[in-house]
């Protein structure tokens, strides 16, 4: 098999990646993955060449580092075999690029529309007209929830196919929430602008999508960072897992009816988020993490302020975690509910929390590390039973991790220099990945640029994509009443996915 | 049950008692202040990613602007943000602030619609929409219900049943694909009924603005009552606006 080995962040000629046709091209990269729970499919996508699609397609390996790039050229009109008829891994990229060219499978088994974009391809595809799964019985019924949700969250459409309380099958339809952001990364040209699109790709990651950008964007202009702004990226990375986590975990507790755990973990995010607030003037992280610059560097003042948040933050938090992994009614509800085996999330492809809660390794802090994380020495912290517990107990003890290795990072404050304007450009004819492990999983942004160095193709992976197959697989079989809670244990996004 | 009671004991007082002088932590981004400094307003007007600012006097528009702080960090003699976190009014020329201009932001009681002190004064029920929004500002309204801002003790709330709502709170710069739904959301609230928008996208479409996979006719079609600038819009920043507008002079 013909492919090009690259580290995370290291941008190549594209010119380097190997250009196969389509049938070798099929079956190198099924081959890399077969048999091999240690590599994955990153991303999977096609992009308009003058008269052809040209498809390019990523595979990381998590044992020697690296990501195995190639490449095919195909017409938008040959009817092709599908990658995803013999691995799963392939089923939303082959979806994606059905929808965006048009490209006719002969053998893909759900070849369905994916997020309904402005510019598809079949524009007699509408929203309000997706071709559910049906199942014709007088003993089942549809349930149909969304896209407006009963709670203050983004939309998306699910329906639920049962036998009396029972779920047999769940299958969720999103678009919603598109507002053409891989476009818009190529009609802004403005840096800040693209910065800004970053960060509003999915607001609950503001940080980890802003560090793929900016470590992406370094890489593509050739400029390397002073370590100062990789620390700044990794603390406040850590700060967002933290958060998220807390409120994820208030969350969990609301949808088992446990008040006081809802409401403690609920006010324990606030420190949190403010303290992101004292460091960039938003609680959110927003405006904090620039390409080539800070304009908020960490001083030992906010060092000494974060001891201090950790100092309230630990025994409040101790106090109720205790509490509420030795609750029987609690544990009751998040035991055996909501099971992913290793074999399905193998399957699916998730990555982040939902393939760690099954014993599967995957956590980019470790296998691809990108700014400080090759010198904080990561160890993922791995479940077995793929349960709404497992995920919870992940958040529980990715908080502790998180806490620890800050504790570790703000015990040296590196000196910040003065912020430059940032005035690289990127180089022409560039190819170049970017992961971070932002804190539901695997964030993977691509970028291409042609001749003069404007931007080809953005094109952007959130965790979610692959991971929200894995809510659908989890509630089979579970009591319909149970769905919120195995909901909220994965967390995902909306935004994220639809883009 | 003692456990319980002791945890609830080391929360100690969480609540914010007054939500209209509580103070906000650290270097937010509230009210912006623009001096009359002079400096080159043609790279200043370049400089904002989302077109909020323009020159001749300089001016930024609230409702566009993302609070990304760029403006302030390369013209620090000319644009400053305090930590004036009420930016919300129900007047969408309001959210413009010019050279100059030292006025706290207001929600007009002159221009307020009658009804709503009368009808939701005692008591608002909102139903949320997100519509393209990126989950911050649904982040930061789920907030407004938690221990410390806890908005439900004014009888604001936010409920599941448009049918059960006064009003919707809509986030996001509503997506062509989420169109129908926020339209068909609005005619099931019955009347009289209110409209806020919460956060930039929201207000003017934000970064989003000029994006084609946005359809913002439902704006043309209906009149906003409170518009919450953000991006996120901070809590006391909703709270503060959505008090005003129900003109609750005793909190």
């Amino acid at each position: 098999m013909q492919h090009i080995s690259i580290n995370n962040n290291q941008s190549i000629a594209l010119s380097e990646i190997p250009e196969l046709i389509y049938s070798e091209f099929m079956k190198g990269n099924l081959e890399l993955l077969s048999g091999k729970p240690e590599r994955h499919c990153v991303n999977y996508f096609g992009y308009k060449t003058s008269d052809s699609i040209k498809l390019i397609c990523c595979i990381a390996d998590d044992v020697v580092h690296q990501i195995f790039v190639s490449s095919a050229i195909v017409d938008a009109v040959s009817i092709l075999p599908s990658f995803t008829s013999q691995n799963h891994n392939f089923e939303k990229f082959e979806r994606e690029i059905h929808e965006n060219f048009g490209i006719p499978y002969s053998d893909h088994p759900w070849l369905k529309p994916l997020r309904y974009p402005y510019d598809r391809f079949d524009k007699s595809q509408v929203i309000g007209n997706y071709p559910f799964y049906k199942v014709e019985s007088e003993e089942l019924h549809e349930v149909g929830v969304g896209p407006i949700h009963a709670g203050i969250i983004e939309p998306g459409h699910f329906r639920f196919i049962c036998n009396g309380e029972q779920i047999m099958h769940l299958e969720i339809q999103f678009g919603y929430q598109h507002r053409g952001i891989e476009n818009l990364f190529l009609q802004k040209k403005k840096l800040l602008e693209r910065t800004t699109l970053a960060e509003n790709i999915a607001g609950d990651t503001a940080v980890g999508h802003s560090t793929a950008f900016v470590n992406l964007w370094e890489s593509l202009c050739g400029y390397t960072p002073d370590p100062s702004l990789d620390f700044a990226r990794t603390v406040a990375l850590e700060l967002e897992r933290m958060a998220n986590h807390t409120g994820d975990l208030s969350g969990v507790c609301a949808d088992i009816a446990y008040q006081l755990g809802n409401s403690v973990y609920g006010r324990l995010r606030t420190p949190i988020i403010n303290f992101l607030q004292e460091w960039g003037g938003n609680r959110l992280g927003k405006g904090l993490i620039r390409a080539g610059k800070i304009n908020f560097p960490f001083t030992q003042a906010l060092a000494d302020r974060l001891t201090e948040v950790f100092k309230a933050y630990e025994p409040d938090f101790n106090e109720i975690t205790e509490k509420l992994f030795k609750l029987p009614s609690a544990l009751s509800r998040m035991e055996k509910t909501g099971v992913v085996t290793y074999e399905e999330v193998l399957e699916i492809g998730t990555v982040g929390m939902a393939a760690r809660m099954s014993g599967l390794n995957r956590d980019i802090r470790a296998s691809h590390p990108s700014n400080l994380y090759g010198s904080i020495l990561h160890k993922p912290v791995i479940k077995h039973h793929g349960d709404v517990y497992s995920r919870v107990q992940i958040r529980k003890e990715e908080i502790r991790q998180s806490i620890g290795y800050l504790k570790q990072l703000i015990a040296s404050v590196p000196e910040f220099k003065k912020s430059e304007e940032f005035t690289a450009t990127p180089l022409s004819d560039k190819f170049v990945i970017s992961l971070v492990e932002g804190w539901r999983g695997e964030i993977c942004h691509c970028a291409i640029t042609d001749h003069s160095g404007n931007l080809v193709i953005y094109k952007i992976k959130d965790p979610s994509y692959h991971n929200w197959m894995a809510l659908a697989q989890a509630v089979r079989n579970n009591d319909i009443s149970d769905f919120p809670i195995c909901n909220k244990s994965f967390s995902l996004s909306y935004s994220g996915q639809d883009l | 049950m003692f456990d319980n009671l002791k945890i609830m004991w080391h929360q100690g007082k969480q609540f914010i008692p007054d939500v209209t002088t509580a103070k906000v932590p650290g270097i937010f981004r509230g009210r912006p202040l623009i001096t009359k400094a002079k400096v080159d307003e043609a790279m200043l007007v370049g400089l904002c990613p989302v077109k909020a600012i323009s020159s001749n006097p300089v001016s930024i528009d609230l409702g566009k602007c993302t609070f990304c702080g760029e403006c302030a960090i390369q013209f620090p003699d000319k644009i400053s943000f305090t930590t004036d976190y009420k930016l919300s009014s129900n007047e969408r020329e309001r959210l413009i602030i010019k050279e100059g201009d030292e006025a706290s932001i207001i929600v007009n009681p002159d221009t307020i619609r009658k009804e709503i002190h009368r009808l939701f004064g005692g008591s608002l029920k909102l139903r949320q929409v997100s519509a393209g929004g990126d989950n911050s500002c649904e982040w930061e309204l789920n907030s407004s219900n938690n221990v410390q801002f806890d908005v439900s003790r004014f009888g604001v709330d936010f409920v599941a049943s448009p049918r059960h709502a006064d009003g919707i709170v809509i986030t996001g710069p509503i997506t062509e694909n989420m169109a129908e739904s926020v339209e068909r959301c609005y005619n099931a609230v019955p009347n009289p009924k209110v409209i806020i928008l919460v956060g930039t996208d929201a207000i003017s479409g934000g970064i989003f603005a000029d994006s084609p996979a946005l359809n913002r006719d439902f704006l043309s079609k209906h009149s906003v009552d409170l518009y919450v600038p953000g991006n996120p819009a901070h809590p006391l920043t909703f709270i503060n606006g959505v008090l005003s507008l129900l003109r609750k002079t005793k909190i």
